[in-house]
């Protein structure tokens, strides 16, 4: 889509923070017709600016003991294609949490889900590693999470005002 | 001690009472209407409260840290008296840019505990007891009550909600005599939320000087202004001598605790405030001082998305009440609505205490901000959406019902 107005960037903003705010009430806050937000939103949706409407789940309360792992990969690049092509090899998997290319001492790095140690480690072994582009792997696994998507995991803090002060 | 022979010789002293040693001045001083509505919720559970007068914001971590810092590298002495030059130098700067008014930082700016003592310091250095002291109601709770403890006399201008709450020139003419000394503007305003454009202050100005007033203008509000920029009363042409311009960091950058506020005004009067500050308080705090050294510094960008927050969610609470069928005006500043509880047949205090007790909403009577505000209410909004959304559910029911029954 050919930029994103200020508008949409307010609207986005809004969702990002409750992505079951109604469309009347970001009308409302944002003093334009529901209309207007509605179309906007429609317009976001159908250029996959917004990807889609999640939920941020604390699993580690659920005592549903997933594993997640941070692998840094090295890859040679394919001639005209660069990472592109390797990435999506990788991506497509649905172990695959998250994909990005990064700067520096590695090429990708991969977010991997799985139910067990041994699970996580079968795929590194036996799917990553055995991609002929892949030079190495670094495997770190992550131990608690705090923070996820700009959200703090820790119980919210209480608002800690006066309820009435003048 | 004294010895037997003068005692028997004197007329027997009459013992006091504990109140009797007090300042006849403060006994008589009512305490604050907002207190003892605060006694009545802290009694209840799962109240919904928009009756908090501080940002909903934790001081940005930049600013925290910034304190944390001076802490650790031992900044744990006074600063001069004024303040730190630094921080003295970073409010003219930002006062310039934000608010075209020039102060000089060496003899035009005091450093307070909070914009409260600011104006403590400025009533106690310019009041001769028997000055009228104007101020323009419904306002923020201190003026008159330090106004008193400082000789003067209160005489309250009543604003209206027709008017927006703005000042007119009209009623504070009726409101000057020829004792008339000082004029206390606290506009964007608390409670109301309004606030006065540069062609509402030019007829205040214009009397201001023909009456050879000086003003106290606190504009501890003047960042929280939604659609219009806030004017400063020294900004006005001829008016910078004669406004002791009061502000703090409390509801910009979301410190309120810190306690940290200052005063700009004529050399004289600030030389003035400096005595009775260093005889009482000696410094502002200096870790408060280098934290909002950091918000000037640094913390702009954050200041402003805070802003843009506050006025979504005023536009909730004014679309709300109005939903539900109750009158308010559009606040332009500050983080309050004062909607107007009228229709509902019941005083401020009547509709604040039953809101409470039948539908777990706390917010302040209109009535403890002095001349007109009886009839309606003070609701802050500086609070979570999901707050404001649910207070005004249950406010629609209560109205309803009270209006149906």
């Amino acid at each position: 889509m050919t930029g994103i107005s200020d508008f949409q960037l307010k609207v986005l903003a809004l969702l990002q923070e409750d992505a079951r705010m109604k469309p009347e009430l970001i009308a409302t806050m944002l003093d334009v017709a529901v209309e207007e937000v509605k179309e906007a939103i429609a317009a976001l949706e159908q250029n996959n600016v917004i990807v889609k409407y999640a939920t941020i789940v604390n699993w580690s309360k659920m005592h549903d003991e997933k594993v997640t792992a941070l692998i840094e990969v090295q890859i040679t690049p394919e001639r005209g294609r660069g990472f592109d092509r390797i990435a999506e090899q990788i991506y497509l998997y649905p172990e695959v949490q998250s994909l990005y290319l990064m700067s520096g001492a590695y090429d990708l790095q991969v977010e991997i889900e799985g139910k067990s140690l041994k699970e996580v480690a079968s795929f590194v072994s036996n799917k990553l590693s055995t991609i002929e582009a892949v030079l190495s792997t670094k495997t770190y696994f992550i131990l608690k999470k705090y923070k996820q998507d700009g959200i703090i995991f820790e119980e919210h803090e209480s608002d800690h005002r006066m309820m009435v002060s003048p | 001690m004294v010895n037997e022979a003068s005692q028997q010789s004197s007329v027997p002293v009459q013992k006091r009472q504990m109140a009797d040693y007090l300042n006849p001045e403060v006994r008589n001083i009512k305490p604050s209407g907002i207190r003892r509505f605060f006694d009545l919720v802290s009694t209840r559970k799962d109240v919904i409260t928009l009756g908090v007068g501080e940002p909903d914001f934790v001081t940005p971590w930049h600013v925290r840290e910034a304190a944390v810092m001076s802490l650790e590298r031992g900044k744990t002495q006074y600063t001069s008296n004024a303040g730190m030059p630094e921080l003295r130098d970073a409010i003219c700067n930002y006062l310039d840019n934000s608010f075209q008014v020039q102060y000089d930082a060496d003899k035009e700016v005091i450093v307070t505990i909070g914009g409260s003592e600011a104006i403590d310091l400025a009533l106690r250095s310019l009041i001769t007891p028997g000055d009228e002291i104007l101020i323009p109601e419904p306002c923020y709770i201190s003026y008159s009550p330090i106004t008193t403890l400082s000789g003067g006399v209160s005489v309250g201008i009543e604003t209206y909600a027709k008017d927006q709450f703005k000042l007119t020139a009209e009623s504070l003419k009726k409101a000057i005599t020829p004792r008339s000394k000082i004029l206390i503007l606290c506009y964007p305003s608390n409670p109301t939320g309004g606030i006065m454009t540069y062609e509402d202050w030019l007829p205040i100005a214009k009397l201001v000087e023909e009456n050879d007033l000086i003003v106290i203008s606190d504009e501890i509000y003047a960042e929280l202004t939604y659609g219009t920029k806030h004017v400063s009363f020294a900004s006005l042409p001829g008016m910078k001598d004669r406004t002791v311009l009061v502000s703090g960091f409390a509801k910009a950058f979301a410190m309120t605790g810190w306690r940290l506020g200052y005063a700009c005004g004529h050399p004289d009067i600030i030389a003035a405030m400096l005595k009775i500050h260093q005889y009482t308080v000696m410094c502002a705090p200096t870790m408060a001082q280098y934290a909002a050294l950091e918000a000037l510094t640094n913390g702009l960008e954050e200041k402003d998305r805070m802003i843009e927050s506050y006025n979504q969610r005023r536009r909730i609470v004014v679309q709300g009440f109005r939903e539900i069928g109750l009158e308010c005006h559009e606040p332009q500043g500050a983080f309050y609505a004062f909607p107007s509880i009228q229709s509902t047949g019941l005083t401020s205090e009547e509709f604040a205490q039953r809101l409470l007790e039948e539908a777990n909403v706390a917010a302040v009577p209109g009535d403890v901000f002095g001349l007109g505000g009886e009839g309606h209410l003070r609701c802050s909004y500086a609070t979570s959406v999901a707050n404001l959304s649910e207070a005004i559910e249950r406010m629609g029911q209560f109205v309803y019902k009270l209006k149906n029954s």
